[in-house]
């Protein structure tokens, strides 16, 4: 074995393009590490092996005949929300245990277009809704740097694939911190791009107004290859923005340098109760870019506190409405009544798990008569100042640069019984979900437990490439992203 | 928001939300969510009189198509994820008596 599914994206094209191996090599390869570790990581749900070998075997006879396409025979691992036709798609649901994809989403037929392999799918949250997949009704996923601790959450799977190397990228959705908290527990890099950037058709909804799809990767420069093959507008989703897509890959040269960027530090990211090794590596993070050539200037984002607040009174009131088409009549399961509304009631309340159940009712009653205006408008008016806060920075900053997380990934079980305290943890993430604008999240350390640390780089509007210039430029110039698991 | 918000009745929210709790449920819920709504209070620290809602991030406005037939799903990829069906038809619980 050759180890094909330790290569990057970019180190693979090469090696496809020189003829040094094929896509069925690559697949084997994951497959094989799949078999050997996938019992203890438990990433993948379900995984349609002759489909990804027919696939790989079709991408093989596509470069023999002369495509170049910028994805060709690598497999991606695909998060449990997304819509490949064929396959199923439950959300780690139970309420959707049967039910096949009747159709592609919109970020699958770019996927394909560009040449990619869907390889299966993986674990998360249920329905998205949780910080260490451990919401999923279907399976339990560990962290490959310790299997006593949470991969994380909600794109658990697509982390803990990527780090195990049982897949060469994978596909995430961001919500609230949902592809950069994971990315971060598992030492990989993670891009929620702009909302708007990429098509959320096809996308099964949790909170619409904050959604987007992104890459989970190996390097920053993974993450800009296959980011530049999800974007752009798409006349199935209403809310996509119809702007040009650069070449996110090709414009990433290697000079490491970062003179003349200034980059921000938002004092109130450091909050209390941060991890003292997290605040060190992050600090650590800032001096490396500062010796790149970058400006450090302090930037305030004064109302990033409230963003959880805001973050849960909005994302519960979208999903409130968002998972009302789940109620047995059209796909998934069913559980019979006397009349409709029994019927309604029996499935999802057997259907639903715990965390989404108590959603729901918080989404329901902060859009319930007589609590609209008071929770639901509140939050939104709190959520221009969280917008307004940004809007500010940028004016002084290319980037800012931040923390993840307020401690790296913590043991199974630790937070399952407060909610609270386990919502408590997306401080750092749902500023920017609020504020629509792009970050990104790549490994900058380890605790003294070996669990990895991740660094946040936050940027403007539509300012990937900014975001991916800073991140690329500290990870050429550091090891951080080499270190893999030893499982 | 209420100064001290007076409470939610979980079973009730619940039964608009179409979810039947036990009576477990209830108790864990009601205890986890009264916590939650005495979090969010700290929003009333703000005064955000004179500032405008933000419901969708980045602001676009009058997205419109053109009306034209396109493809769309298959039918009986579609009918086959009905729990059941007859005919082409979603089978569904009687509505009205006769």
């Amino acid at each position: 074995m050759a180890d094909l599914n330790k290569c990057t994206i970019a180190e693979l094209s090469e090696k496809l393009a020189s003829g040094e191996c094929t896509s069925v090599d690559i697949v084997n390869d994951v497959l094989a590490s799949i078999d050997a570790n996938d019992g203890k990581v438990g990433a993948y749900l379900t995984l349609d092996r002759e489909d990804a070998l027919a696939q790989a075997e079709a991408a093989d006879e596509k470069r023999v005949a002369g495509s170049t396409l910028p994805m060709l025979g690598i497999p991606v691992a695909i998060k449990d929300l997304l819509n490949v036709k064929g396959q199923p798609c439950t959300c780690s649901s139970k309420i959707l245990e049967g039910y096949i994809a009747p159709y592609d989403a919109t970020v699958i037929s770019k996927l394909r277009e560009a040449g990619a392999i869907m390889l299966g799918r993986v674990n998360m949250d249920e329905f998205a809704m949780g910080s260490s997949t451990e919401s999923s009704a279907l399976g339990k996923t560990s962290n490959p740097w310790n299997f006593d601790h949470v991969p994380g959450g909600s794109s658990g799977g697509s982390a803990a694939c990527v780090s195990a190397d049982e897949a060469i990228a994978s596909l995430g959705s961001d919500t609230g911190g949902s592809i950069r908290q994971p990315a971060a527990f598992c030492g990989c890099v993670g891009v929620k791009p702009t909302y708007g950037r990429v098509s959320r058709y096809g996308l099964t909804a949790f909170a619409s107004s904050l959604d987007q799809i992104g890459p989970i990767t190996k390097s920053v420069k993974d993450s800009a290859i296959l980011l530049e093959t999800l974007c752009g507008y798409d006349p199935m989703d209403s809310s996509s923005i119809d702007m040009d897509v650069p070449a996110f890959g090709k414009n990433l040269t290697d000079d490491a340098s970062l003179a003349g960027m200034k980059l921000g530090l938002p004092k109130e990211f450091f909050v209390e109760g941060m991890d003292p090794e997290v605040e060190k590596s992050v600090r650590d993070a800032v001096e490396h870019c500062k010796s790149l050539g970058a400006e450090i200037v302090d930037v305030s984002l004064p109302n990033a506190k409230y963003a959880i607040a805001v973050y849960y009174i909005i994302a519960t009131a979208e999903a409130s409405a968002n998972l009302a088409r789940f109620d047995g009549i059209r796909y998934g399961m069913r559980i019979d009544g006397k009349d409709p509304a029994d019927l309604y009631a029996k499935t999802r309340s057997a259907g639903f798990g715990q965390e989404v159940k108590r959603r729901i009712i918080l989404g329901t009653y902060v859009l319930s008569s007589g609590y609209y205006d008071a929770y639901y408008k509140k939050a939104q008016k709190v959520r221009t100042l969280v917008r307004n806060d940004f809007t500010e920075a940028f004016k002084q900053c290319d980037a800012i640069l931040a923390p993840v997380t307020p401690t790296p990934a913590y043991k199974k079980g630790e937070k399952t019984d407060d909610p609270l305290k386990m919502y408590l943890d997306d401080i750092l993430t749902t500023p920017t979900n609020l504020a629509g604008n792009c970050a990104l999240s790549l490994p900058c350390g380890f605790a003294s437990n070996g669990m990895p640390i991740g660094l946040q780089i936050i940027g403007d509007d539509f300012q990937e490439e900014t975001i991916l210039k800073v991140g690329h430029a500290y990870e050429q110039s550091t090891e951080w992203h080499k270190a893999r698991p030893s499982l | 928001m209420p100064e001290k918000h007076d409470g939610m009745d979980v079973g009730y929210v619940a039964k608009l939300a179409c979810i039947d709790l036990t009576d477990e449920e209830k108790t864990l819920f009601q205890g986890q969510l009264d916590q939650v709504l005495n979090y969010v209070e700290q929003l009333n620290e703000l005064d955000v009189s004179n500032v405008e809602p933000t419901a969708h991030a980045i602001p676009i406005y009058n997205v419109l198509r053109k009306d034209e037939v396109g493809s769309s799903l298959n039918h009986a990829d579609v009918i086959a994820n009905a729990p059941s069906a007859a005919d082409g038809h979603i089978r569904v619980p009687k509505i009205i008596d006769q």
